[in-house]
């Protein structure tokens, strides 16, 4: 019999109660922290949600597969290629429809592209919120030499919206693989200085060594996936365990760790940022010709059935599922977002330190709230 | 790593700190000298509060990096608390459960005070005008906004653009009423 | 285990189980008063060993109310989806998992803010993404709001 976790919170109606608001510089987006304090000391933490929830799901009874891309890119818009991939796949796979082998390398490059500057923006608000405001401009210097990449080729900076079920929107600018290959060349010098700046400072170490501990059967039993539950020894990377697209044609290593505290958490993100460009150096020089997209219906209609489909976002596990029965509106559409369940985890693992730890545990969780939300 | 940026010609761009123009535009109004002097101190620093919901927060906070500087404009630091700032920059959507903080937000805040709806969210409900039980549709149903800036997200340009047309309707307020709002 | 084995296995612990037809993955449909028991069996046998629960989620049929779980194990590396599904609109209720995954307590909160479900047992069942006073379940087939909701 396997023994069950606790964390129970006793509220007595004397409690010295807190708000870290819904408007403050260091929570990331709308989230409210209901704090109980003895001192300085946190006795427990309640977040509450709910701030920024759109109706995206019911939105999405009402659309077609096309339309619905366009909206799931504002969920977790720091990696909005991933989001769209996953609806994509999850069609592609129901209708068993083939992509050309072109559009499954370029949609690999740019998942690790997304990635590498999804954890550019981690890195300088992690700084930022610790003190550190160096970070800040540089880390967002180099972001936007990625962001120029993608503006030349899809138009827009942010949220781009280039995958559709079936293939891409269009064909990637003749100057991308040149662009790109400047790019890795020019960030591998400019990492290790990134590095130095602020794992081996002293105040930067006592903030976050040993505070935040979370163990394997914790991360497992509240569903921690990501950066954030690899810290701990959680195996859950899901593009070398169920791998899509060109992901089982590259050869990387999933970075585990055992010591499950923040810096760790900050030390495996680097170490993650490494593998993306080994990753893109493999594949950027070997994108095969051919169409960008395969042929399908402009009305895409699901057979009658329930599917479901998993992809690998900056930030964790992210899951579709769509049920359908057979017309061109889905029956329900429900999306399995990682920050949901990362959130969840922070009373268990801040309780008992001090305010100011709780902002570095939920800055090294790196937490966007729309995405809870949805 | 160079662009090159195509610029507009000196010519076709309306010059945004001449009050001649805004009278050409359309404006009726008669300045004293105090009230240049004030209004010159008042647009050169307009100090935002940290306030972004969504996405268009990560294009406020790179227009506010080393690529397109937001200090040069006078906007030199974000302040973290609304009784010291200037200009609420609504970045994002807001939803029925939000607006009763937004409102608290904008009370606390000491006049002058300005407002910019950044963002096709803010300004209509964006994206999610259709079908949607929770958006409000367009932050000027709470508050009054005084510039509309549209795009989804838009560029951190369109973004400095906006603060620029701000600059220049505080520059045609006069120093007795500074929060009049004009009816045509 | 492969699909038939995990199929006889779960045959031996409950009776009066369905398995519908699903193109993926081995789907089992339960009766909601023995979905406890198949809960803590799955978790606490070595050979099946599903750990880790990847979603919760609620679904509107327009003839019965349903919820879907999706389960995996870290050690075996298999994947199963549980139903439990309830034809009663007015005052539907199943038996709570979150003793078992702890992650079940905010999924459970969602569903109940959505469709309307409660859980039995819950320690903490209230609004998670709401209003506390809204008035309705939102993902429901038959909600009508005239005045908040513009439709297309």
């Amino acid at each position: 019999m396997k023994e069950v976790i606790q964390d129970i919170i006793i509220r007595n109606s004397d409690d010295y109660i807190i708000n870290m608001g819904p408007q403050h510089p260091s929570t990331h987006g709308v989230l409210r922290l209901e704090l109980s304090l003895q001192g300085e000391k946190v006795k427990y933490v309640v977040p509450h949600i709910g701030y920024i929830h759109r109706g995206i799901e019911k939105m999405c009874e009402r659309d077609t597969y096309q339309q619905i891309i366009h909206l799931t890119d504002r969920f977790d818009y720091l990696s909005a290629h991933m989001n769209n991939e996953a609806v994509c796949l999850n069609v592609e796979n129901a209708l068993e429809v083939e992509v050309p082998e072109r559009v499954k390398y370029i949609r690999t490059i740019l998942d690790e592209l997304n990635r590498l500057a999804s954890h550019q923006l981690w890195w300088c608000a992690f700084g930022m919120d610790l003190g550190a405001l160096t970070t800040f401009f540089y880390g967002l210097r180099d972001r936007e030499v990625i962001l120029d990449i993608f503006e030349e080729s899809f138009g827009s900076r942010l949220l781009h919206s280039f995958n559709t079920p079936g293939g891409l929107m269009h064909d990637i600018h003749p100057n991308f693989q040149k662009r790109t290959k400047e790019f890795i060349k020019y960030f591998r010098k400019k990492l290790p200085e990134y590095d130095q700046l602020l794992s081996n400072n002293v105040i930067f170490q006592m903030r976050t060594k040993g505070i935040g501990y979370m163990s394997k059967e914790v991360a497992i039993s509240y569903g921690v996936t990501g950066p954030s539950g690899r810290a701990s020894g959680f195996s859950c990377d899901v593009r070398k365990n169920h791998p899509y697209s060109a992901y089982d044609k590259v050869d990387f290593k999933e970075i585990l760790d055992t010591t499950g505290d923040t810096f760790t958490r900050y030390k495996l993100r680097i170490a993650e940022m490494w593998e993306s460009m080994n990753i893109i150096e493999q594949l950027i020089d070997n994108i095969p010709e051919g169409d960008y997209t395969a042929k399908m219906k402009p009305i895409i209609k699901l057979p009658v059935g329930e599917y479901y489909q998993r992809v690998e976002t900056s930030r964790g596990e992210m899951g579709v599922f769509i049920i359908s029965d057979g017309n061109k509106f889905p029956v329900r559409v429900k999306f399995r977002t990682p920050n949901f369940a990362n959130l969840f985890v922070l009373n268990k693992i801040g309780s008992g330190n001090k305010i100011a730890d709780i902002v570095a545990i939920s800055g090294s969780l790196d937490l966007v709230i729309p995405d809870i939300d949805r | 790593m160079g662009i090159k940026i195509k610029s507009m010609k000196n010519e076709d761009f309306l010059d945004n700190s001449t009050l001649e123009t805004l009278k050409e535009t359309g404006d009726n109004f008669f300045l004293t000298t105090i009230d240049d002097i004030v209004n010159w101190g008042r647009s050169n620093s307009v100090w935002p509060l940290t306030f972004a919901t969504s996405c268009c927060g990560i294009e406020m906070m790179a227009a506010g990096a080393s690529r397109h500087d937001f200090a040069r404009f006078g906007i030199e630091v974000y302040r973290a608390s609304p009784r010291q700032a200037d200009v609420l920059v609504v970045a994002g959507t807001i939803v029925h459960k939000m607006v009763p903080i937004l409102l608290r937000l904008y009370d606390q805040m000491a006049d002058p005070k300005y407002v910019i709806a950044m963002g096709a969210c803010a300004v209509s409900g964006g994206p999610f005008f259709y079908n949607s039980y929770s958006v409000l549709r367009g932050v000027d149903q709470v508050i009054p906004v005084d510039v509309y800036i549209p795009g989804c997200p838009p560029r951190p340009e369109a973004l400095l653009y906006g603060v620029m047309q701000l600059q220049r309707k505080i520059k045609s307020k006069s120093i007795t009423n500074p929060n009049e709002v004009e009816e045509k | 285990m492969t699909n038939d084995q995990l199929k006889e296995k779960i045959s031996e612990w409950v009776s009066g189980i369905e398995f519908p037809e699903n193109k993926q993955y081995l789907e089992v449909l339960v009766p909601a008063n023995s979905l406890k028991k198949l809960a803590e069996l799955l978790h606490n046998t070595p050979e099946t060993d599903f750990d880790y629960l990847i979603s919760l989620s609620g679904v509107d049929y327009v003839s019965h109310l349903a919820v879907v779980y999706h389960l995996e194990s870290t050690s075996h590396k298999h994947f199963l989806v549980m139903k439990v599904k309830t034809e009663d609109r007015e005052n539907p209720n199943f038996d709570t998992v979150n003793e078992i995954w702890r992650t079940a307590e905010w999924y459970e909160r969602e569903v109940f803010d959505m469709f309307g479900i409660k859980f039995n047992n819950h320690p903490d069942l209230r609004r998670l993404l709401m209003d506390d006073d809204w008035v309705g379940f939102p993902l429901r087939k038959d909600y009508k709001d005239e005045i908040k909701m513009i439709e297309r």
